[in-house]
């Protein structure tokens, strides 16, 4: 596509903290090359805030190339915006037509309050991770990556459910703003492995107990999570969890 | 991990609703082939001899106690969980994610399954209670049912009603089917096809046999 600049509308959440309510502005934004990134875009409206002396839009981003989870914007009715399989940083403005009006907002759900403006807190999944979202294993010399025979499908199932980068998205696209993509992916990724086995039963307990306690809305099998997710995570893994939880809780012993 | 801590989790409350689901869909094809006997075009004898057995024998009468429970669990945790799930963002969206992630059957579980309760309230007012009490416990003669679904379906109104209860019903099962055999934990690719193929054509063929039924009796095809 042809290089051109481009003059826009954002209307974009603006709220000062937790507490406070927030509410919609409206900014221009002139002059924006289509090569910019979606965060770039904000760059420059930020410097010009800043200039005006203006409180500049807060908003979480940190490796911009797709792989930290970090950066949370629902745009257009969609998180992370029109494209598929993409986080927003790896948006860039060509998906946009000269003279838009383009609508950010942040992720909403109450297990992930707002911060500030576009900023939300997803401590929430740490906690989850830290409920069980691990392995044990021995100290000392690193064993060789060979030495354990993994199945070439599951080894293949295990890192597509491991490219999850907890971006929180699938929560965003959810009605019932359930975390059960996330989750999924989480217990699939270490259930599919050896590595994974001695703790398999209280991990998946220990988990969803977590992401209750956390607020977050149960599935109902909709698909708008896998639908918007960056890493194209499948909600098959949803299922697998939910096989996981019922083998788990049958089977333990009081 | 009590039992308690199971069906109380978010996961266990979806399973009750999963293996209550697959129950009710196993219910509705007994209750269509057996309601299918109205085509025998027997003045509805073979038909009313079903209804005489269903309501005189012990064994389904005690069945039919497990479909009441499975029914309540079914209807109850429904409308638990679609008031806690939409009590879990305060703050709604100015743009609305829409149908571009998902279908709008499978948001409106809630909304459909409610109007399938309507419809039962009504649908048990109209054949069950008349023909269970007539049958036994409230001693009184054996209503003909076959007579009564004629009576009760020379009404256009009725008939129009029971047709949009079916198309609840249809769409409720196009999710819900599929759904159901996710929640309790098929994943594997080679049952996931196969599960969905199944489920689409449950949720047509089976409510289309029901809505045929008022339907033909109203156009004068069963005599």
């Amino acid at each position: 596509m042809e290089h051109q600049n481009i003059n826009l509308s954002l209307k974009v959440w603006r709220q000062k903290n937790s507490n406070s309510k927030g509410a919609f502005e409206t900014y221009k934004v002139n002059n924006i090359s289509t090569e910019m990134s979606f965060l770039e875009m904000f760059d420059v409206m930020n410097e010009e805030l800043i200039t005006e002396g203006k409180d500049p839009v807060t908003f979480d981003h940190d490796c911009r190339e797709g792989i930290c989870g970090a950066c949370s914007m629902y745009i257009n009715g969609k998180p992370h915006g029109p494209w598929e399989a993409n986080t927003t940083c790896q948006l860039h403005m060509r998906a946009f037509k000269d003279g838009e009006t383009i609508v950010v907002e942040p992720w909403r759900a109450n297990a992930f309050p707002v911060i500030k403006d576009l900023m939300v807190d997803r401590s929430a999944f740490d906690r989850i991770i830290q409920a069980g979202g691990y392995i044990s294993v021995n100290t000392g010399n690193a064993v060789d990556g060979n030495s354990m025979p993994i199945e070439k499908d599951k080894a293949d199932a295990s890192f597509a459910a491991a490219m999850c980068i907890g971006c929180g998205a699938c929560v965003a696209a959810c009605k019932n703003s359930s975390a059960m993509l996330f989750l999924s992916a989480k217990v699939s990724h270490l259930a599919l492995l050896p590595q994974g086995d001695p703790e398999r039963s209280t991990r998946v307990i220990n988990m969803v107990a977590q992401m209750d306690k956390e607020g977050f809305g149960a599935c109902t099998n909709t698909g708008a999570c896998e639908a918007t997710c960056p890493k194209e995570i499948s909600i098959t893994n949803i299922a697998r969890l939910n096989q996981e939880y019922l083998l788990a809780s049958f089977t333990a012993d009081k | 991990m009590t039992w308690k801590q199971v069906f109380t989790s978010s996961v266990g409350k979806k399973l009750t609703m999963g293996f209550t689901g697959i129950f009710l869909i196993l219910f509705l094809v007994i209750h269509a082939g057996l309601n299918a006997c109205i085509w025998a075009n027997d003045g509805g004898e073979m038909f009313n001899a079903g209804a005489h057995f269903m309501g005189s024998n012990w064994v389904p009468r005690i069945l039919e106690i497990g479909l009441f429970a499975g029914l309540l669990l079914h209807i109850i945790q429904g409308l638990m969980l679609e008031m806690s799930n939409r009590s879990k963002r305060a703050t709604g969206y100015a743009v609305a994610y829409g149908n571009g992630g998902s279908k709008w059957y499978s948001r409106s579980m809630g909304l459909l399954g409610t109007i399938i309760l309507l419809f039962l309230v009504l649908h048990l007012s109209d054949f069950w209670y008349p023909n269970r009490s007539s049958q036994g416990f409230l001693l009184g003669e054996e209503i003909n049912l076959f007579t009564k679904m004629q009576q009760e379906f020379s009404e256009l109104w009725v008939v129009i009603v029971y047709v949009l209860g079916c198309i609840s019903l249809g769409y409720h099962l196009a999710h819900g089917f599929q759904s159901a055999f996710r929640t309790v934990g098929v994943h594997n690719k080679r049952y996931n096809l196969m599960l969905m193929t199944l489920g689409y054509a449950y949720s047509i063929v089976i409510p289309l046999a029901f809505a045929m039924m008022p339907v033909s009796m109203y156009l004068g095809w069963v005599h």
